[in-house]
């Protein structure tokens, strides 16, 4: 086996904050239904979307927090952060719940319409609160566009044993993660859902991005620096990019699906998010590669006051994201309390982005003020700064 | 499938001129929409021999409640009627609230018994998304339901799900939709895309689609234009000259 590999370089890499705070803002224009502005986000353009973005960046950022308290502290110490991390989730996620509930039963008191009796029938669960309310707890209900975060949670319940592996045998555990996400497809493995189905994020396959993202962070991404620097594999990138490009035009246009002959159809379709489809993968990879050649890590303009909104976003990102999924209710409620007219959209949308932004500042704020507070006391390793937010 | 906004309307624009007039415009807007490739023999068949007899295959969507109203199946009916003269159009339907596709394929093989149609109208996968239900099983039912309506001498054609604005944060319509879509190319079977025509018409401001109103009016224009639209659907899909000209119709 290769040698055990620490993090490469303590500084700050700036392009991860940058991307993991794009990825939110998409995922929050993505979340408000019917909303003109989500025709500029990715996954309009390709297979993949900002899920794919956000769980990798979160993988390299756990591997880059932990990765270090592991070395400084141990493995009981750190594998307990981890696990502390997954319990704020799951109280945000519940906090969440909470919004979401007071959304819904607020429409199921104002909303009569003859056309949609049957979509109505989504309030049924309200009738059973005793039910719905426990399954929601278990993680077994969850409502539509709140499915992020108890991935989050059993990703990071699953990354605790597997930092120690990471750390000792980066490639054994990446192959180890390859495997579990190869047995869910030939067996099926997922977490069962209520009232039918499925988790829509699938743990076992989802947790692949994952571990590859804390692969990365623990050196991988130095060892395949030749390949990603090949313009070969650049070359192959672009023309993948601009296969899906065109794949997902078909799906606005019917008439160009003319032109897909029915041997792809039936070899690419469908392409599965609940089970992160490996097209999705490597249009993901394929977006990451052709990002990094355009971007390097040094790149002035990442310091530069244009990026910074989105920076200061990533570096925040359980906080953000909770706020972002708040404020798509939010906005969804915009729309059908006030106007849903295309201005509206975009005012929504700006504003909140310029809420999200804002948020992050004054939790950065929060940040500086504890510090100094903590008067002379020695700085403990205190994770939460050198990758932002795992 | 939100966001397509701005790419409808440069569709819009350009579809504008080559559009028949004979429909209302407040359907006709998003006539453009109802796009199909895929023939259907067994009715060609039927309107050859003058005598289509149609089975509407559906759930809560595809009636109007109390009865009062008149639902897209009849309002198909007689715009079919009214476009081939000469055949006789008959109607069965087999609708009832919240089933999901699963349930209407157990109850599929009565119903063609009784009925023996030439044309299934297929609505479907609103209550599958309600209870979110397994996307395969979705998915098989979907081919068995074909399979079986093909295997009694008719063609089936897909309606998908309606437009919702207000339960769209809570309905995940989107995989089901996708599925949809997919079995339709798939299975060469034509799909009315009636999310999209309703979402459109929400856009453009043709129909109120958010008010909350107990009235039925819009609910039965908005059916009348899909019955409409449908019928267009169902008498270009045999006009084989059509099918690979890239223009507008």
């Amino acid at each position: 086996m290769v040698a055990p590999l620490a993090p490469v370089k303590a500084d700050r890499d700036y392009r991860l904050d940058l991307f993991r705070g794009l990825a939110l803002w998409l995922i929050f224009l993505d979340h408000i239904p019917s909303n003109a502005v989500s025709w500029i986000t990715i996954r309009n353009y390709g297979f993949s979307d900002a899920t794919e973005i956000f769980v990798f960046i979160s993988g390299y950022t756990a591997a880059f927090v932990y990765g270090r308290a592991m070395q400084a502290n141990g493995f009981v110490v750190s594998a307990a952060r981890v696990l502390k991390r997954a319990w704020q989730i799951y109280v945000a996620h519940v906090f969440l719940f909470a919004i979401y509930l007071a959304e819904i039963s607020y429409v199921a008191q104002s909303f009569e319409n003859p056309l949609y009796t049957e979509e109505m029938g989504v309030l049924d669960f309200m009738k059973n609160p005793d039910v719905t309310i426990m399954q929601a707890l278990l993680l077994k209900f969850k409502p539509v566009n709140m499915d992020v975060l108890p991935l989050y949670i059993m990703l990071l319940i699953w990354f605790a044993p597997m930092l120690w592996l990471l750390l000792r045998s980066p490639s054994l555990a990446l192959v180890t993660s390859a495997m579990i996400y190869t047995f869910m497809w030939a067996f099926d493995w997922n977490f069962p859902a209520y009232p039918n189905g499925v988790w829509a994020f699938n743990p076992f396959a989802w947790q692949l991005l994952f571990i590859f993202g804390a692969w990365c962070a623990l050196g991988g991404a130095a060892r395949l620096q030749r390949w990603m620097n090949s313009p070969f594999v650049i070359g192959l990138a672009f023309a993948y990019l601009a296969f899906a490009f065109f794949i997902t035009m078909t799906w606005y246009f019917p008439r160009l699906g003319v032109y897909v002959p029915r041997v792809v159809g039936d070899i690419i379709y469908p392409i599965d998010k609940t089970n992160l489809y490996v097209l999705r993968i490597l249009h993901f990879l394929s977006l990451a590669l052709v990002t990094v050649y355009f971007v390097p890590r040094d790149w002035p303009a990442l310091k530069s006051r244009v990026f910074w909104p989105a920076i200061v976003c990533g570096q925040h990102s359980l906080g953000i994201f909770c706020l972002g999924v708040f404020l798509s209710f939010a906005g969804h409620f915009v729309f059908t309390e006030v106007s849903n007219r295309v201005i509206m959209q975009f005012l929504v949308s700006a504003l909140g982005i310029a809420v999200m932004v804002a948020a992050a500042a004054l939790i950065s704020w929060y940040k500086i003020i504890e510090r100094q507070g903590t008067g002379p006391r020695p700085p403990a390793p205190k994770p939460g700064y050198a990758g932002g937010d795992a | 499938m939100t966001g397509r906004l701005p790419v409808l309307l440069v569709m819009l624009i350009l579809a504008g001129p080559a559009l028949a007039a004979e429909h209302p415009a407040e359907c006709q807007v998003a006539a453009h929409q109802v796009e199909n490739i895929f023939a259907l023999p067994h009715v060609a068949k039927a309107i050859a021999a003058k005598h289509l007899q149609i089975l509407v295959l559906g759930a809560g969507s595809s009636l109007l409640p109390g009865g009062g109203g008149e639902a897209y199946p009849v309002r198909l009916q007689r715009a079919l009627g009214e476009k081939l003269p000469g055949v006789e159009v008959t109607l069965a339907t087999d609708v009832k609230p919240k089933r999901t596709a699963v349930e209407m394929v157990k109850a599929l093989p009565a119903s063609l018994a009784s009925a023996k149609p030439q044309l299934v109208i297929w609505q479907t996968g609103t209550a599958d998304a309600i209870q979110s239900v397994d996307t395969d099983q979705f998915n098989q039912a979907l081919d068995k339901g074909i399979n079986t309506a093909r295997t009694a001498g008719a063609d089936v054609v897909f309606i998908n799900q309606q437009y919702s604005p207000r339960t769209e944060s809570m309905i995940a319509l989107s995989t089901y939709a996708e599925t949809m879509r997919w079995v339709a190319v798939q299975q060469e079977v034509p799909l009315f895309d009636r999310f999209s025509v309703m979402k459109l018409w929400a856009d453009l401001g043709t129909f109120d689609l958010y008010s909350a109103t107990k009235k039925l009016d819009i609910a039965e224009r908005v059916h009348d234009c899909i019955g409409r639209l449908l019928a267009d659907l169902i008498v270009e899909a045999n006009k084989p000259a059509e099918h690979n000209t890239s223009g507008g119709r």
